[in-house]
């Protein structure tokens, strides 16, 4: 019979074997030629293989690659360390979009060869009459309104003069360089307080006030710390020296500074080091070495000053003034409860404030823990009067009853930044990793945890996680600032590259993660500089100009100069042996360009770039009288000199400009 | 038969009107339309002429308007110093110094117009008939006199040479792509002037009846 007939055709062995056959095969197939492109030849499967990445290195590639034209999404402001500096970088892709010129003469931007704006930013600075032109800055702060970064200001100090700076965002240039009148170094600056009321910085070596000379026998009693608050006027984009004031504390070495926030706003939190108040080894042998003397006890000191107390009381007048500069006096903090101590942990580093404000997380660089105390048990021991004085007479809280707790991180815990989830970030220097840990209630109720560490490359010391420290971090990023590369880079002599290391930070913690969900994305050297801190802002928060908003422009007071050269304006005036110019700059000519000049002539020259374009930047150099000018579209500047050397003297424009550039050049002829 | 009765031509009786509203509407609507047209116009560019040079990312615009330049003009008067252009400061002195008045007389005759029966009706009408066409011409004039009054010293004037640009459409010249592109305004010029031979269609079609029965009555009544 047709039996066969009646079995379904779906059924039957033969077809089953058939779509058996061909399903392997299109498997096969696919698998040989399908998703990425295995074979395909120039292939990045093929680069993979060839360079023998893994997983991780191609997400690191895929997460830093930024395409060309595409901006990064946030923006890093990094110290430059004793290049005097600050540099701006891209984040994630870590390319270096400009180093701002500061401290230090810095030829391509015109900043202190010739142009007399920031030759007077840059006198300024200047200490006792000798010309500083160098700094060791190191931690830059950007301004902050309710505690959010507003990408308007950063402000940065110099470590080894006790100097600030302030730049502005609009232009990404130094406006002011102030130097504190009562020390000559800090470290615990800057920072700044929520609204950016007052810049903080925090002195680091003592001396007596005024770094006046005092024998080193006389160190308890004449050598003395301090702190100062700068008032910030926002408007006029300027430090206020007049309603500035500093307090002065026991010469105690102090350290990074932190200022309260949302619950512990006005408040500001200092490290400190050395209250064993060493005094070095002298020539003869006598005492001991720093690093051994500022290393003996078990503790030292947190400084928790009230500032807004203390500014009621320096605008009272209850102040003794050092070199004109009102100051705080340690018994009037005491007396008026400014001024307390917590003890913490040997020689700490970093003091950082949680986003909330509810604690202060502090690091001793030779203790394993983060030690976090806590802003309301604080409170609670100064109301107790919980203290016993130390020997100055500062109260110092009882160390149990202001501790919330204490993580266990690693060796050499030094700073410490905050995401968006409730996890901290500390730098650990001498394990050479980055602690994530869990932070506890309000963040999370099973805190106060370990999740990881990964090793950075090497000897970390500041970190910076996107928006870190303030009332609201990012996460998602973090930046590893790494004191050493050694193997990490072609070594280009025996002065290495520093290497700031990328970290991703936006995978949550897990138990299979012995780095806490944290990875390694990028290795950037910079060789130009130290960095030591730096904060990376939401890009979207900065509006830099394009151009200068009117033409005459004079970035120093941020307004049109008055003495400015327009189109059709340039001149030359004489007026017995000072001679004055007025020149204009645009593609592919100066104007005038032949300026004639009498040996001995005292000459004030303007010159604006009337060039309104995009990037339409010209130089403007006079081989031997060391000028050169940046003039961005728009910008004026002026330069004044003596014309001591007579001689013919091709001038010309520096920044290649249009095609027409190299016949952008006059003649400055000065005769005998 | 005064002059002004032989210009505003034959009046409309109301029944008349009654029983035909549509046909003298018509003409009334067509040019008070393009008058307001023009009107508008004044506010919007005739003529937009666009540059793209690799090193523009965004490219260059000109926005002509009847009286003023915008968009980049400064960069544009910039680059032309290299081929030896003129200053656009010197072009078109006359006629943008004019140019809203006048656009509003065309606009004011269209109005005034709406009164009149007669043939007289295309003095009225004509200049913004026309307008567009003069608009041209003189932004043609304006263009071949640029292209040939090259500054003999300026750095690129020999390598470029003389040129009349394009009034509308692309062309290239040293680095640049350039497309040039009547504006809204001049758009709404146009549609005007079409307007207006539309409203003078049914202005012919509406009173030539009247006034041949007019000048039949006064030759019978003679």
């Amino acid at each position: 019979m047709y039996a066969r007939s009646r079995t379904p055709v779906w059924r039957r062995p033969s077809f089953i074997t058939a779509v058996a056959v061909f399903a392997t095969f299109g498997m096969l197939l696919a698998a040989c030629t399908g998703g990425n492109g295995a074979d395909g030849e120039g292939s990045y499967s093929s680069i993979i293989e060839e360079r023998g990445f893994t997983d991780a290195d191609v997400t690191a590639a895929l997460m830093t690659y930024m395409p060309s034209g595409e901006h990064d999404p946030y923006i890093m402001i990094a110290s430059g360390g004793h290049s005097g500096q600050v540099f701006v970088i891209g984040v994630p892709s870590m390319r270096i979009l400009k180093e701002v010129a500061v401290f230090t003469p810095e030829p391509w931007q015109g900043w202190g060869v010739g142009n007399l704006e920031t030759e007077e930013v840059l006198d300024a600075g200047n200490v006792d009459g000798n010309e500083i032109r160098w700094a060791d800055t190191h931690h830059p702060a950007i301004s902050e309104t309710a505690g959010e970064y507003d990408g308007e200001f950063v402000f940065i100090n110099d470590k080894a003069n006790a100097r600030v700076a302030v730049i502005d965002l609009r232009d990404f240039e130094t406006k002011q360089i102030i130097k504190n009148p009562i020390a000559i170094n800090d470290h615990g600056g800057t920072k700044v307080t929520p609204d950016t009321d007052w810049v903080i910085q925090g002195g680091q070596y003592a001396t007596p006030h005024g770094w006046e000379f005092s024998e080193i026998e006389n160190y308890d009693d004449a050598y003395r710390g301090m702190v100062t608050f700068w008032k910030f006027d926002r408007a006029s984009g300027r430090i206020d020296e007049s309603s500035s004031f500093a307090m002065e504390l026991p010469p105690y070495w102090q350290d990074l500074c932190d200022a309260g926030k949302l619950v512990s706003d006005g408040w500001v939190f200092c490290g400190s080091f050395n209250t064993e108040r060493a005094t070095g080894e002298g020539s003869d042998g006598t005492g001991e070495p720093f690093e051994a003397g500022a290393s003996a006890r078990d503790n030292d000191y947190l400084h928790v000053i009230n500032l807004d107390k203390a500014a009621e009381v320096a605008a009272a007048g209850n102040t003794f003034d050092v070199n004109e500069f009102p100051v705080v006096g340690l018994q009037t903090a005491i007396d008026e409860g400014l001024l307390y101590f917590v003890p913490e942990p040997k020689s700490p580093h970093g003091a950082d404030v949680t986003p909330g404000g509810e604690y202060i997380v502090v690091s001793g660089k030779l203790d394993p823990h983060v030690s976090i105390y806590s802003f309301e048990k604080i409170q609670q021991a100064i109301a107790d009067q919980n203290w016993q004085p130390d020997p100055y007479g500062v109260p110092v809280l009882d160390f149990d009853a202001v501790l919330e707790a204490q993580v266990e991180v690693g060796l050499g815990p030094l700073h410490t930044e905050f995401d968006a989830d409730g996890y901290a970030y500390t730098s650990i220097f001498l394990d050479s990793t980055v602690a994530r840990w869990k932070l506890g209630p309000p963040y999370h109720d099973d805190g106060w945890t370990l999740e990881g560490t990964l090793p950075v490359h090497y000897n970390i010391g500041h970190l910076s996680a996107a928006e870190g420290d303030t009332v609201s971090p990012d996460g998602g990023y973090l930046v590893a600032l790494n004191k050493w590369s050694i193997d990490r880079f072609f070594p280009p002599g025996p002065l290495l590259p520093q290497n700031l290391q990328l970290v991703d930070i936006s995978q949550p913690p897990s138990e299979e993660s012995e780095t806490g969900g944290m990875q390694l994305l990028y290795d950037m050297p910079l060789g130009m500089g130290e960095p030591h801190y730096a904060q990376i802002i939401k890009a979207d928060k900065l509006t830099p100009f394009e151009v200068y908003p009117e033409v005459g422009w004079n970035p120093a007071t941020m307004s049109v100069d008055p003495n400015a050269p327009q189109l059709g304006n340039e001149r030359v005036e004489r007026n017995g042996n000072n001679v004055e110019i007025w020149m204009t700059a645009i593609r592919s000519h100066f104007t005038p360009d032949r300026i004639e000049l009498q040996a001995g002539d005292n000459v004030t020259w303007h010159i604006t770039n009337v060039d309104t374009s995009f990037d339409a930047t010209h130089g403007f150099a006079i081989p031997g009288y060391n000028v050169n000018l940046s003039l961005e579209p728009g910008e004026t500047g002026t330069v004044e000199f003596v014309a001591n050397q007579d001689g013919t003297f091709p001038f010309y424009c520096t920044e290649f400009c249009s095609a027409l550039h190299l016949e952008m050049a006059g003649y400055m002829l000065i005769e005998p | 038969m005064s002059v002004l009765d032989r210009i505003l031509g034959p009046r409309v009786s109301k029944e008349e009107q009654q029983a035909h509203p549509q046909r003298y509407r018509r003409p009334k609507v067509l040019f008070t339309a393009a008058a307001l047209l023009l009107m508008v116009s004044l506010l919007l560019p005739y003529w937009v002429l666009k540059l793209d040079a690799p090193q523009f990312p965004d490219g260059l615009t000109i926005t002509a308007y009847v009286n003023r330049l915008a968009g980049d003009v400064l960069e544009i008067e910039g680059l032309n110093h290299y081929v030896g252009l003129g200053s656009f400061e010197d072009g078109a002195v006359f006629e943008r110094s004019i140019a809203i008045i006048a656009i509003l007389m065309l606009a004011g005759l269209l109005l005034a117009s709406l009164n009149v029966h007669s043939r007289w009706v295309l003095v009225f009408a004509l200049p913004a008939l026309l307008f567009p066409i003069i608009f041209v011409a003189d932004l043609q004039y304006w263009l071949w006199t640029y292209g040939h009054n090259l500054d003999t010293a300026a750095p690129l004037a020999n390598a470029v040479g003389e040129f009349t640009p394009p009034i509308f459409g692309p062309a290239s010249i040293a680095q640049f792509e350039t497309l040039a592109l009547p504006g809204w305004g001049f758009a709404m010029a146009l549609i005007a002037s079409g307007l207006v031979a539309t409203g003078l269609f049914y202005h012919r079609k509406a009173y030539k009846p009247l006034i041949d029965a007019q000048s039949a009555t006064d030759s019978t009544e003679a």
